[in-house]
C-alpha cells in the first residue's frame, strides 16, 4: 500500500522523455495501417481503446466517482443508510465539534510525527552502519525488512502479547531481577498511542532503511574519495557531502510514511481497538466506527473526506515539485 | 618515527573499537527485529501453564502443538468456533483470481500506455496514478452501497472484485515502468511488418516481461493477503479474510484468554507472506523500493 507513492516519482521523471520518442514510433507506424484499410486494421487502431477502455471506466467511476459520492454524502443527513437530505456543512460542524474526533486528529499528529521521525533516524543510522562493509549485510537486511511481508494485524497481535502488562515485557524484566518494573502503556490512556509508535516502527523501518541503502549505493564514489583525500573525516563526509545527496530518498521516505501512518487502521484495530475508551482512535478508525457501527453515515463521510484533504495537502506540494525539478534539469 | 608507529597502532585500536561498537549496535538491531517472531514461536508451542510460569523468551518445558491444532481447527473467530481454517482457505479464494486478473490487466495496461498511446493516455494515466495514494476510506461508502445492489455483498466475488479495482492502479504502473524501457523501435518494427497489437504483446513484450510479473505477483500477493479493511467492510461471516478471523479470535474473547492460540493463528496467517518474502526477497524489496531511489 504504502512504496505506491515513489512510483509516482518514477513515472513523472519518465513521462516527458518518452513521448517524443512515442510519438516519432507512431509516426511510422500509421502509415501502412492507413494505406491497406480493411477491418483488420480497424481493430487494431482500435484494440488499444478497447483493452484499456475498462480500466479507464473503473477508475473513472470507482475512484473520482466515488470520490464526488463520498463528498456528496458528507453533506447529507446520512445515518444507517445513505439519505440525500442536503445539510450543508453541517457534518463538517459536528465533525469539528465532535470530541472524539479531536482526540483522533491529535492522534495522528503524534503517532504520525513520532513514527515518521523515529523510522527516518532508525532508517539512516542502519543504512550508514550497514554501508560500512559489514559481514552478513544480506542476512541483516533480510531481518529488518521481514516485518514488511507480514499483515497489520500479525504485527497488532504480536505486539499486544509482548507489551501485555502482567505477562509480557514486564515479566521478562522482572524475571531478570528488576523487581519494580511496570510497563503498561497498553492499558494507560495517555500511553496508549506510543504502543502503536512502537509498532508501526518495528514494522517499517527496515523498509526505510532499504532505501536509504539504495541511496547510499547510489552515491557517487569518487566524490567521497575525493573529500577523503581532503582530509574531511568520515562523520563530516556523511553529514556535508552523502546526506544532502539523499534528499530526494528523503522527500520520497517521508511521502510513503505520512501514507502509512494516515492509512493506520489495522494496526489499531489489532494493537489497542481504539483503546483504552478512545484514547488511541486515529482518523480511519473513526471513520469506520463511525460510518458501520454507530450508523453516521454523513458524519462518517465528512471525516473521510478530511482525510483525504490531508492526504492532498501532502501529496499535491510534493508532487509539483518534482514536476518543476525534473523540468528544470 | 616512535611517535608515528604509536600514533597508528592507536589508530588501529580505534578502528576496531569502532568496528566493534558497529557490530554491537547491529546485532542489538537484529535482536529488535527478530524478538517478536521468535516470541510468537515460542509462546505458541507452550502450554497455559507454562507460558504463566515462564517469560515471553523463555524456553517452552516442553514444546506441544495443541495451540496450533486448536488455532487451525476449533478456536472461536467469534459466533463460529472453527478455528482459521475455513478463512484461510477463504483468502486463498480471494487472493489467487485477485492477484492474477488484476496483474494480468496491469500488464496489458502498461503495454498500452507505452507502445500503442493514444491522444489522452497519457492525461488518463496520470488520473489513475491517484487511485494509488487515495485513502481507501473515501471509496468504501459507496463501494459498499454499489456492492449490495449489484447482489455482491458479503461474497467472495465482491471482495475479488474491489481487490482488482484497486490493485490495478499498482499493476499498471509496475508495468508502465518497466514497459517503458522496452525500446519502442521493436515493437514499432513488428507494427510495419503487420503484426497485430496481440501478436506483438505475446511474442515481443511477453517473453521479456518474467521479472515484473514476478515483482508484481509477489506485490499484490503481499497487499491482498494482508489487506483487512476491504476483509471487514466488504465480507459476512463465512467469507471473511484471515486477516478479520485472526482480528476477531485475538480480540472477541470469551473466558480465560489463550494467548499460545493467538500466536499459533497469528503465525498462520503470517505464514505464506512470510514464505513468499523467505523464497523470493529479492522481488519483494525491488517491488517495494522500484523507482523510489533511483532518477
Amino acid at each position: 500500500m504504502a512504496p505506491v507513492s515513489k512510483l509516482a516519482y518514477r513515472l513523472l521523471t519518465m513521462n516527458t522523455s518518452n513521448v517524443v520518442k512515442q510519438n516519432s514510433a507512431s509516426a511510422v507506424s500509421d502509415s501502412p495501417q492507413v494505406s491497406t484499410g480493411g477491418s483488420f486494421d480497424f481493430l487494431q487502431r482500435w484494440l488499444p481503446k478497447l483493452v484499456l477502455g475498462p480500466t479507464i471506466i473503473t477508475t473513472l467511476v470507482f475512484v473520482y466517482g466515488y470520490v464526488i459520492w463520498t463528498g456528496v454524502l458528507s453533506m447529507t443527513k446520512s445515518r444507517f443508510l445513505p439519505n440525500y437530505n442536503f445539510v450543508g456543512f453541517l457534518q463538517y460542524e459536528k465533525l469539528m465539534d465532535n470530541d472524539r474526533w479531536s482526540v483522533a486528529s491529535l492522534n495522528i499528529l503524534i503517532f504520525g510525527g513520532l513514527f515518521i521521525l523515529i523510522c527516518l533516524v532508525i532508517g539512516v543510522l542502519m543504512a550508514i552502519l550497514l554501508d560500512q562493509k559489514i559481514r552478513a549485510e544480506g542476512s541483516i537486511r533480510t531481518v529488518f525488512l521481514y516485518p514488511m511481508a507480514l499483515s497489520f494485524i500479525v504485527t497488532g497481535t504480536a505486539w499486544k502479547w509482548i507489551l501485555n502488562p502482567g505477562l509480557g515485557l514486564e515479566k521478562l524484566v522482572r524475571d531478570m531481577g528488576f523487581e519494580n518494573f511496570t510497563f503498561d502503556w497498553l492499558v494507560d490512556t495517555e500511553m496508549a498511542i506510543y504502543t502503536l509508535v512502537i509498532a508501526a516502527v518495528w514494522q517499517s523501518s527496515g523498509f526505510v532503511m532499504a532505501l536509504f541503502l539504495a541511496g547510499l549505493r547510489g552515491v557517487d564514489n569518487s566524490i567521497v574519495k575525493a573529500a577523503e583525500l581532503d582530509g574531511a573525516s568520515m562523520p563530516t563526509i556523511y553529514r556535508r557531502i552523502i546526506l544532502p545527496h539523499l534528499r530526494p530518498v528523503f522527500f520520497s521516505a517521508f511521502i510513503i510514511l505520512s501514507h502509512i501512518a494516515i492509512k493506520s487502521f489495522d494496526l489499531v484495530m489489532a494493537l489497542t481497538g481504539g483503546g483504552p475508551g478512545y484514547s488511541t482512535d486515529l482518523p480511519a478508525t473513526f471513520m469506520y466506527v463511525t460510518s458501520f457501527s454507530r450508523g453516521q453515515i454523513g458524519l462518517g463521510s465528512a471525516s473521510a473526506m478530511m482525510m483525504l484533504a490531508v492526504v492532498l495537502a501532502i501529496l499535491i506540494p510534493y508532487l509539483y515539485s518534482e514536476l518543476r525539478g525534473k523540468n528544470n534539469a | 618515527m616512535p611517535n608515528t608507529t604509536a600514533s597508528s597502532s592507536s589508530m588501529n585500536r580505534s578502528v576496531t573499537l569502532s568496528r566493534v561498537v558497529l557490530y554491537a549496535i547491529l546485532l542489538i538491531a537484529v535482536v529488535f527485529y527478530l524478538m517478536p517472531l521468535v516470541v510468537m514461536l515460542l509462546t505458541s508451542f507452550k502450554s497455559m501453564a507454562d507460558i504463566r510460569g515462564g517469560n515471553l523468551v523463555s524456553i517452552p518445558q516442553e514444546f506441544i502443538i495443541a495451540a496450533w491444532d486448536k488455532a487451525w481447527s476449533s478456536a472461536c473467530t467469534g459466533v463460529e468456533c472453527a478455528g482459521v481454517a475455513p478463512f484461510f482457505w477463504n483468502s486463498f479464494q480471494i487472493t489467487v483470481p485477485a492477484v492474477l486478473i488484476s496483474t494480468f490487466l496491469g500488464a496489458l495496461n502498461g503495454y498500452v500506455l507505452t507502445k500503442w498511446k493514444f491522444r489522452g493516455s497519457d492525461i488518463f494515466f496520470g488520473l489513475m496514478l491517484f487511485g494509488c495514494f487515495i485513502p481507501f476510506q473515501v471509496v468504501i461508502l459507496p463501494m459498499a452501497q454499489t456492492l449490495g445492489w449489484l447482489g455482491l455483498a458479503n461474497t467472495t466475488t465482491g471482495l475479488v472484485f474491489v481487490h482488482i479495482v484497486y490493485g490495478m492502479s499498482f499493476t499498471t504502473l509496475f508495468f508502465r515502468n518497466f514497459y517503458v524501457s522496452v525500446p519502442t523501435e521493436l515493437v514499432s518494427a513488428a507494427k510495419i511488418d503487420g503484426a497485430g497489437f496481440f501478436t506483438i504483446f505475446r511474442r515481443i513484450i511477453l517473453p521479456i516481461s518474467g521479472p515484473i510479473f514476478v515483482v508484481c505477483i509477489i506485490w499484490q500477493f503481499t497487499q491482498v493477503w494482508n489487506d483487512f479493511l476491504f476483509g471487514v467492510v466488504f465480507s459476512g461471516g463465512d467469507t471473511q479474510p484471515i486477516t478479520v478471523a485472526l482480528n476477531n479470535l485475538v480480540n472477541t474473547s470469551h473466558g480465560v484468554k489463550e494467548y499460545n492460540v493467538d500466536m499459533a493463528a497469528a503465525m498462520i496467517a503470517a505464514l505464506p507472506t512470510l514464505l513468499v518474502y523467505v523464497l523470493a526477497g529479492k522481488y519483494f524489496v525491488r517491488g517495494l523500493t522500484a523507482g523510489s531511489v533511483k532518477g
